[in-house]
């Protein structure tokens, strides 16, 4: 009663939760002013696209990602043995459990007419599948939890998914163990299919499955006399046989009975078989209920993503469907670090601790992007700079065992959320190349709206004073600042200038421009002379500072040992810091 | 010979043609080439985050010390970057502890004992002239190569010591072995514009076009480089200014590596002649 209750509940909430899981692949999308395609449109383009498919022939390419991709995972084994053997065993192990064991209804006994779940080989290959997924839970525990590679986390959804997973096995386990023992169970079945009912036949036959097959009787004891256990043998030949293997078959299980033995008939009376069975039950139908929710759901997501991503390019397939792509990307995602783990910039976040460098931890970001989740201005500015800190190495891309294009997923978010129109102080970083390179395949308009809004919000915040040609009062003039200049060993080297401009006379940007102080606000060495005025707000303001290339030519030229270029960076790092200082504030408050 | 290869980032996507050629051309001459848990130099982050600039180097740097190997670049940005941090972090006793703290995680230390070697200072220094010189099998005639240095490979001077055009000059010496006639040209040191490329694009566009016409007005027919950024800039950025008619007729732009790979008699393909957006096959005709 309480199982098939609980069975078609969680069966119920399981294909609910399927279908919202994927119709989030068709609604969601990154880009919530402007959608190019409705959740109908993107349906209807994925279904042409799958029909299509399977009609040419890309179904050869399909079946050998199916079988290199999704059942050899060579993707993993590419990226680490380990990882490899946990995850073959976990996949493998509970998926054939799955098959032969959860669905013996449907399947194993419609495929061997002679089914019995007590008898070899399927007493032994479930015990075996089990040791499989064990051992690949193993792994995941000991990577997760005692080897701990630096920046690699583990979040809520990977604790459920390992807790859950090891509560059904061992509850599996401990209830095969105390079945074996159960004296309960032995005399049920007694009742249910032995053909005899004399006493010395009965005792003959509970003393050999005392013996032989592990049940724990309160009425007998071993040793037994060799006549009593070969009549024994002759009633089980007759009576059990065709359904029971011997117990130590189930190897696992048989050594957890030997645990349970001494207590056993307690136990049994207690009622410990059915506790368990409960526990099992409940907790896998809690597990398929909850599956489309997890992060278990990427079972389905991933082999799926794996598949259509092998017929599918961008440029090539239907733009509706590279969306809709990259939305059931966002599933198939199993938090395994792989990408993290490779990425060329993982190590800043030592410093700049955003979590959205890590591109593993970007994706839990773009979940929340992609379902419209209301985030504050600081949310997004920080979801922005973790997207914008990325050197576009590919490294994440190459290495993702689920088959999912970080990279073009990066991309396309990052230009997403520029739109959003905050200012975005790292495009003024050799990080906008990758940009620049691309721009071509970004609207024109939002191209340049991105590249001037720093400039707009550098000029918001250090707005002490705005023109170089305005009077400047004393009380204007920051001698922190100054002083803070002093104390660094380079910059510092700023109290040497005495304004000969050699410095600007060097520097290729002022030289590109006919009226440098129009197109650049200052050249170089009034730059300079603003860190001996204490008015940083004018080199903070002025684009020379941020057009600076870093050539060095101007630092070489100086004729007093200026570090000229080395004088701009610290500038430009302290213009960061205050500006981002200030905007964490409003923005937390918007 | 042993070395860490510090891949620059832009590499992978767009100068696959960069790794290819040096893996091959080192092969050649019996370097060995480990590379796999390097990340990025930090190059980008220093306007905006000194500190993270810094450890992302100090990170390379100790991976190389464990290893007991130097780093070798084949980008002056990465060149420049992992030599300042390097110079910094020997002088700066309380940020290379607040460092190594921080690498300590991944049971890393910086030390201080690894040396940065540009790909051209492997060459002419490492394994020398002669050794080069024995590996050239064929020779160019009638080429004439602009040879662009940029920026990290020789500034700042006190920093890098490395022996630039007007002394003995490294990158010009290894160009002549392969029979090319250099071409004098005055922008040679100059800035190739890619610094800017994404920021403000039309000043990045006029520095490279004003190179590319200085080289040809001195009589280049080729432009040759050792560094990933300004390759980017001067093959893909050329070919956008070309397209978009900024620049009226191309100037080919061939990897050093590219260069000394045909003249040691390396297969084209495995060069990745065919890779680079500006059509450089001509060049094979200029071989004996």
């Amino acid at each position: 009663m309480i199982f098939n209750i609980s069975l078609y509940l969680s069966l119920i909430i399981f294909s609910l939760g399927l279908i919202f899981k994927i119709s989030t692949w068709f609604r969601y999308n990154f880009e919530l002013t402007t959608q190019p395609f409705t959740a109908r449109e993107r349906f209807f383009a994925a279904m042409g696209g799958i029909v299509a498919t399977l009609f040419s022939g890309k179904v050869l390419i399909l079946l050998k990602s199916l079988l290199l991709d999704v059942f050899c995972q060579r993707r993993i084994m590419r990226e680490s043995r380990l990882r490899w053997v946990m995850h073959m065993c976990m996949f493998w192990g509970f998926s054939l459990l799955l098959l032969m064991h959860a669905l013996e209804g449907m399947l194993t006994s419609n495929l061997f007419r002679d089914y019995a779940a007590t008898l070899n080989p399927f007493l032994f290959l479930r015990n075996f599948f089990a040791l499989l997924v064990f051992v690949g839970v193993g792994i995941a525990f000991y990577r997760r939890f005692v080897q701990k590679a630096p920046r690699f986390s583990t979040n809520v959804m990977d604790r459920y998914a390992l807790i859950l997973l090891a509560v059904i096995m061992i509850s599996g386990l401990f209830l095969e163990a105390a079945k074996i023992v159960s004296f309960e169970r032995y005399s049920r079945m007694v009742t249910d299919y032995a053909d005899f009912d004399e006493e010395q036949d009965l005792k003959a036959l509970e003393a050999l499955w005392v013996k032989d097959f592990g049940v724990v009787s309160p009425n007998l004891t071993p040793p037994f006399d060799k006549e009593l256990l070969t009549r024994g043998h002759e009633l089980h030949e007759m009576n059990c046989a065709a359904c029971h293997s011997r117990p130590q078959w189930a190897f696992i299980s048989y050594g957890a009975a030997t645990i349970l033995r001494p207590a056993a008939l307690p136990l049994d009376r207690s009622g410990l078989v059915t506790l368990l069975w409960t526990i099992h039950f409940l907790t896998c139908f809690v597990g398929l209920a909850y599956l489309p929710f997890s992060r278990l759901f990427h079972i389905l997501a991933t082999p799926l993503n794996l598949l259509i991503n092998s017929v599918m390019e961008k440029g090539k397939s239907h733009p509706a469907n590279i969306i809709t792509l990259q939305m059931m990307a966002l599933d198939a995602c199993t938090h395994c670090g792989s990408c993290t783990s490779r990425c060329s910039l993982a190590v800043v976040f030592e410093e700049i601790p955003n979590p959205n460098i890590l591109p593993s931890e970007k994706i839990t970001s773009l979940k929340a992007l992609a379902s419209g989740k209301p985030l504050n201005e600081h949310q997004i500015t920080v979801i922005q700079e973790g997207l914008y800190l990325c050197t576009n190495c590919y490294r994440c891309t190459t290495v993702c065992p689920a088959g999912i294009n970080l990279q073009e997923l990066w991309f396309d978010v990052r230009e997403a959320v520029l739109k959003r129109g905050y200012p975005e102080l790292l495009v003024l970083t050799p990080f906008s190349m990758y940009r620049g390179l691309l721009s071509p395949t970004v609207a024109k308009a939002d191209y340049h709206q991105a590249q001037k809004q720093p400039m707009v919000g550098i000029e918001a915040v250090c707005s002490a004073l705005s023109d170089p040609d305005d009077p400047i009062n004393p009380a204007q003039m920051d001698r922190d600042f100054k002083k803070q200049m002093l104390s660094s060993a380079k910059g510092s080297t700023f109290s040497y200038c005495f304004t000969c401009i050699t410095c600007t006379s060097a520097c290729p940007v002022v030289r590109n421009y006919e009226n440098p102080r129009e197109a650049l606000g200052m050249t170089p060495h009034q730059i300079i002379r603003t860190i001996a005025l204490g008015v940083p707000d004018l080199a903070f303001r002025s684009r020379m500072l941020w057009y600076c290339l870093g050539c060095y030519q101007c630092q070489d030229a100086c004729p007093q040992g200026v570090l000229v270029t080395d004088v701009l960076t610290e500038l430009k790092n302290l213009a960061v810091a205050r500006i981002k200082s200030q905007n964490r504030r409003t923005g937390e408050r918007s | 010979m042993k070395l860490a290869l510090q891949r620059c980032c832009t590499t992978p996507i767009f100068l696959k043609q960069y790794e290819t050629s040096t893996d091959a051309i080192l092969e050649r001459l019996g370097v060995q080439l480990t590379d796999k848990a390097l990340n990025c130099c930090g190059y980008p982050l220093k306007n905006y985050n000194y500190k993270a600039h810094v450890i992302a180097s100090a990170r390379n740097l100790s991976i190389a010390e464990e290893r007991k190997v130097n780093i070798m670049t084949f980008c002056n940005c990465c060149y420049g970057t992992l030599k300042e941090v390097n110079q910094r972090l020997r002088a700066d006793r309380t940020l290379s502890a607040e460092i190594n703290g921080k690498l300590e995680k991944e049971a890393l230390k910086y030390e201080g004992g690894v040396e940065i070697r540009h790909i051209m200072e492997v060459f002419y220094d490492d394994l020398g002239p002669e050794r080069i010189r024995e590996n050239i099998v064929k020779k160019f005639r009638g080429l004439k190569v602009a040879v662009h240095y940029g920026c990290h490979i020789l500034r700042p001077r006190d920093l890098v010591q490395f022996k630039g055009p007007g002394t003995a000059a490294v990158f010009d010496d290894l160009v002549a072995m392969t029979g090319a006639d250099l071409v004098p040209w005055h922008l040679q040191s100059e800035c190739c514009g890619s610094a800017m490329w994404g920021i403000d694009d039309d000043l990045s566009a006029e520095l490279t076009r004003k190179k590319i016409e200085n080289a040809r007005a001195s009589g280049a027919d080729y432009l040759c480089l050792a560094c990933s950024y300004c390759h980017v800039q001067f093959d893909r950025v050329q070919k956008r200014l070309l397209d978009e008619g900024r620049i009226t007729e191309p100037m080919p732009t061939i990897l050093f590596t590219q260069l000394l790979g045909l003249s040691m008699g390396i297969d084209p393909n495995i060069l990745g002649i065919w890779k680079n957006q500006i059509d450089i096959s001509p060049i094979l005709d200029c071989i004996d």
